[in-house]
């Protein structure tokens, strides 16, 4: 009995901080919790944990979320990795089909999207196919106020891929705003 | 017992590096010469002329092997190639394949050689 109380108390409060952070539809509004609460909130985009898919398309680069890209997207990087951006990431058949599973049915319009997938995918037109998310009218929204400068010219960032150069959080799936420094220029104000 | 627990712990170290071992071996009939870390020293610090002006294998993995180095492109930070400050490197044979054969066609502008290949790797295995 005394146990019991304590721990109708906890449970309670976890499902009030929960209830909080999903009940919450406003976007200014649950943008302003996410910088309070993030040991609660959802992830942006659930982070990549696949480990064939970390080792395969990580090496060379962040491995980007499969929520980044509505699975047209990802098909398309897949059947085109001999030139993939100029670079060769060519891989056997049975890996590139492994990780075509993985990514499809976790992509920006898949059932298992998440976060801001959703929004990701509902903003590309379905006569589109970017093979980047940097491309996106999404992506472009949330960026225009940086200065070109600070990431081309800034050899800690070099190009706007580079999520986790700025995103410091980037491996957990979190993009919030408040958890940006830009190498060289510090925290993120606006 | 004491040398039962040292064989089983030495055990890994054994198949990883009869994996580069054996790569070497399959590499072997179709190179000219016995492979040498000096050539491949020679190889890694050669430049070959790329898009941005001249390529090389530092690009990517730094001027000193024991270190972090930055990938050319993206700016991604590529854990130390060398063995002695990664024990990782070049234990699995399908990974040491597959970015020589990338790695090769990036820097120089085509696929190395078998010798050149068996080169790299005993150069690489020695830092
Ligand atoms: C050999 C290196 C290499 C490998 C391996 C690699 N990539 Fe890339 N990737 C690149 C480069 C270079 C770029 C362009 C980066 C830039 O513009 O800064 C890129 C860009 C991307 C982008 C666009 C990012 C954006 O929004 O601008 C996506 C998506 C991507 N890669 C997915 C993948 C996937 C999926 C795999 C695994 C199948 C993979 N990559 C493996 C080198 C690689
Ligand atoms: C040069 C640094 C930089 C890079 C690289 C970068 N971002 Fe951002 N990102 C920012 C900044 C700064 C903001 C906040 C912009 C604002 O509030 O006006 C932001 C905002 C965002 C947001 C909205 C966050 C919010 O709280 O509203 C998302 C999502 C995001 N970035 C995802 C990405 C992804 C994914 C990548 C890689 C493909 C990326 N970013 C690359 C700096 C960067
Ligand atoms: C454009 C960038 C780039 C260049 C240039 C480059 N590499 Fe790499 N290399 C990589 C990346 C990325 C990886 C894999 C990332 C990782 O494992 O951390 C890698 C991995 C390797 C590995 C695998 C080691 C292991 O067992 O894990 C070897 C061997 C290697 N590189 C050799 C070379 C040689 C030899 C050259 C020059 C001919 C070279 N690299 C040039 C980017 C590069």
């Amino acid at each position: 009995m005394r146990l019991r109380y304590p721990l109708t108390l906890t449970a309670l409060a976890l499902s009030l901080a929960a209830g909080l952070v999903i009940g919450d539809d406003d976007e200014h509004e649950r943008d302003r919790q996410r910088g309070h609460s993030t040991m609660f909130r959802q992830a942006d985009f659930s982070p990549a944990q696949d480990p064939t898919y970390r080792s395969e398309c990580g090496g060379c680069h962040f491995a980007y979320p499969p929520g980044l890209l509505p699975a047209r997207s990802w098909e398309a990087l897949l059947d085109g990795l001999g030139d993939h951006f100029g670079d060769n990431a060519e891989l056997s058949d049975a890996v590139t089909a492994q990780l075509r599973g993985y990514l499809t049915t976790q992509a920006a319009d898949s059932a298992e999207a998440s976060g801001r997938a959703p929004a990701v995918a509902a903003s590309i037109p379905a006569s589109e196919t970017p093979l980047r998310f940097t491309a996106t009218r999404y992506f472009q929204r949330k960026h225009h106020e940086i200065d070109p400068r600070t990431v081309h010219d800034n050899p800690q960032v070099g190009s706007l891929s580079a999520c986790a150069a700025c995103h410091t959080q980037a491996d957990a799936g979190s993009f919030d705003e408040h958890q940006v420094r830009i190498p060289g220029m510090g925290r993120w104000e606006d | 017992m004491r040398t039962l627990l040292l064989a089983l712990l030495l055990l890994p170290n054994l198949t990883h590096a009869s994996e580069l071992q054996g790569l070497l071996d399959s590499y072997r009939a179709n190179a000219g010469e016995a492979f040498s870390a000096e050539r491949g020293a020679t190889l890694w610090q050669s430049t070959w002329p790329g898009a941005e002006g001249t390529r090389q294998c530092a690009d990517c993995h730094g001027a000193d092997l024991r270190r972090s180095g930055r990938h050319a492109k993206t700016g991604k930070t590529i854990e130390p190639l060398a063995p002695s400050a990664n024990p990782q490197r070049l234990t699995q044979r399908s990974e040491m394949e597959k970015w020589l054969l990338r790695n090769c066609k990036w820097t120089l502008g085509r696929p190395c050689s078998d010798q050149e290949k068996g080169d790299l790797l005993t150069y690489l295995s020695t830092q």
